[in-house]
């Protein structure tokens, strides 16, 4: 009776997961693996796959670094916060969260307007008389772009596992003698990663996958896994190529957050 | 006895403009065993963590071996402290958590090892070091507790409710335990806890606290049998406290009748608190008694029963290991050494009256000092 009960109130998410997920995986996988010309079964589009390889490892480097960007700008924000007072909290959490109300694109197109050769940095520069930058098409103008979109996905699930950590731990590290900066290293640190892990997980699989910040920032050389996707959807009318390598794509990401859980010691499972 | 170690003086505490400790002076001694007993919210855990250095005094003086340490981090002194519900390091393991502070302070490896395992094996812990912490039950972790700290050989250990969350037969076996690890070490034990039994067993001192202030300080012997006031009289133990005057040295006045005493000292016709405790009374026949009651509840409690016993108004609590059916009229004798005066203070009248009394009391007056943060 329960169990029946149970399955009933979860059904519209089941059928929605099986529309929505189950599905299109289905379509991708059937794509991937069949000819663009005859629709037979085929491995041909997974043999194409080698080509793109710099792409992808562009995409990962990329993604990575500006995980780490984001770590480094994001921890001490998340420790400041965890470490206010509860009103104070509250406020600094909801600003955060404020860039993510506005829209991804809009935001996007926000630095390119800034950043452009006739942007408003470059403008600002000419009019103090100083020569203008090369600052939009370059991979830091990505990384930028990434980072800036991602921070939040950074801070709140540090935010959140440091306000978990028992005060009482702190003070037991100070009086077994730990100065501010063991107690960070020895205790802090350690009990927060779990945060780290969800955190750099939610930074690398949205950054991995991205197209638009590349095309709108980056330059011929700053191509990524995203945009080459994308292309042979519109462009190249190769969905089947592009299936293949959303497969791979995907087949990455569920190895990268694996290889992350590992390293949590498995523990708490990262949240993807 | 031996030389002293920390002085509080004239320490306050405020938060938020509330005063949670009023001019609290203080002398711990080396090597001894004090306690900071008292209710919840009485002060007693500031005043630890004022010790412990992490929290500064709103004013007055922490000093250690002479030294003034009011502003000295918690990592720098010599002190450490067995938390409440143990604060140990979900990251590390058993072993880890104990040579944690060794460690920190860059002893040997060699040393740490055989410290920690010498450790482990005081507090019965040999074979789990490389347990997790949420693998161990309550008392093992308490245990680890009090193992990472000791282990740092500490001139001061801190334990701030150290068994509260045990059961009662695990806590009886902890105070013998830890009364034996004290004076095996050798260490000066500042104990906070809300349990009076359990400050009457383990300490050489007791400081009764209340509502910021030192009520008493004394033997537990003293504390017991000779409480300064009615908060003290009723904290520690069960007493009856009735209004009297003191008519002159050794003869007391209540219920209209002098009796003999054993205290002096009093102004000639000073109104006191009268304390008898409950296990002093002497019930005898009616004919042969100072004064007669009659019985109006009785509750069985393993070693003896508690009778309420009323008297011109005024209910008694009596501890007697004879039956007194409800109803029935009993005299009592009262021996001048059963009679206890005390000087009238600001807790006068609001303890030591039984009219209230229902079995539930003793569970209540538990509770109650759970609740401390």
């Amino acid at each position: 009776m329960k169990k029946t009960k149970s399955v009933l109130l979860s059904a519209p998410y089941l059928a929605w997961m099986v529309v929505f997920t189950l599905v299109p995986l289905g379509v991708v996988a059937y794509y991937a693996l069949t000819d663009p010309a005859t629709g037979v079964f085929t491995l041909g589009n997974l043999r194409n796959l080698g080509m793109y390889l710099p792409v992808l490892w562009n995409s990962i480097a990329y993604s990575l670094v500006s995980a780490f960007i984001c770590l480094l700008l994001g921890y001490p924000v998340a420790y400041y916060i965890a470490h206010c007072r509860q009103t104070a909290q509250k406020f600094l959490y909801m600003l955060v969260m404020l860039p993510m109300c506005m829209s991804f694109l809009l935001r996007t197109l926000a630095w390119v307007g800034l950043l452009q050769d006739t942007g408003i940095i470059n403008t600002m520069l000419a009019k103090i008389g100083l020569p203008r930058l090369r600052l939009i098409r370059t991979p830091a103008a990505v990384v930028l772009g990434m980072v800036y979109n991602y921070l939040p996905y950074m801070i709140l699930p540090l935010y959140a596992t440091l306000m978990k950590i028992d005060r009482r731990l702190i003070e037991a590290a100070e009086d077994l003698g730990c100065t501010p900066v063991q107690t960070f290293c020895k205790v802090v640190f350690p009990l927060s990663m779990p945060g780290i892990l969800s955190g750099m997980t939610m930074v690398f699989v949205p950054a991995v996958s991205t197209f638009y910040i590349s095309q709108k920032l980056g330059g011929t050389d700053t191509v990524l896994i995203g945009d080459v996707i994308e292309r042979q959807f519109k462009q190249g009318n190769n969905p089947n190529l592009g299936a293949a390598l959303s497969l791979v794509l995907m087949l990455l990401v569920f190895v990268c957050t694996g290889i992350m859980n590992r390293f949590g010691g498995g523990e708490e499972e990262v949240v993807v | 006895m031996s030389k002293e170690l920390i002085r509080l003086r004239d320490l306050t505490m405020e938060f938020d403009g509330e005063r949670i400790l009023d001019g609290i002076n203080l002398y711990i001694n080396d090597h001894e065993f004090l306690t900071l007993l008292g209710p919840s919210g009485c002060g007693k855990t500031t005043t630890l963590r004022i010790i412990g250095g992490f929290l500064t005094p709103t004013s007055g003086t922490v000093t250690f071996d002479g030294e003034t340490i009011n502003d000295v981090p918690p990592y720098k002194r010599q002190i450490n402290t067995v938390f409440q519900r143990y604060a140990l390091f979900p990251h590390l393991d058993v072993y880890d958590n104990v040579a944690f502070g060794l460690k920190v302070n860059k002893v040997p490896k060699d040393e740490i090892d055989a410290r920690v395992r010498e450790m482990l094996e005081i507090v019965s812990l040999k074979g789990y070091e490389n347990r997790r912490i949420d693998a161990l039950s309550g008392g093992q972790q308490q245990r680890v507790a009090i193992a990472r700290a000791l282990v740092n050989r500490p001139k001061v250990l801190l334990l701030d409710e150290p068994l509260g969350a045990l059961d009662l037969r695990l806590r009886k076996d902890m105070q013998n335990e830890l009364k034996r690890i004290q004076q095996a070490m050798g260490i000066t034990f500042i104990y906070v806890t809300h349990d009076q039994e359990e400050a009457l067993s383990m300490s050489d001192t007791i400081v009764v606290m209340d509502k910021g202030r030192i009520q008493q300080i004394g033997k537990p012997e003293d504390i017991y049998n000779e409480p300064k006031n009615a908060f003290v009289a009723d904290f520690i133990g069960e007493s009856n406290i009735l209004d009297g005057v003191m008519m002159e040295d050794y003869r007391v006045k209540f219920f209209g009748r002098v009796f003999q005493c054993v205290d002096k000292g009093f102004a000639p016709n000073e109104p006191v608190d009268v304390v008898i405790r409950p296990e002093d009374i002497d019930i005898v026949p009616v004919s042969e008694g100072h004064l007669v009651g009659t019985v109006t509840s009785i509750t069985f409690k393993g070693l003896n029963y508690d009778i309420i016993v009323e008297f011109k108004g005024f209910k008694w609590l009596i501890q007697t290991t004879d039956f007194h059916a409800v109803g029935s009229t009993i005299g009592i004798r009262l021996n001048p050494e059963d009679i206890h005066i005390m000087h009238k203070s600001a807790y006068s009248g609001m303890f030591g009256d039984y009219s209230s009394y229902s079995a539930e009391y003793d569970e209540l007056t538990e509770d109650a000092g759970n609740e401390e943060d």
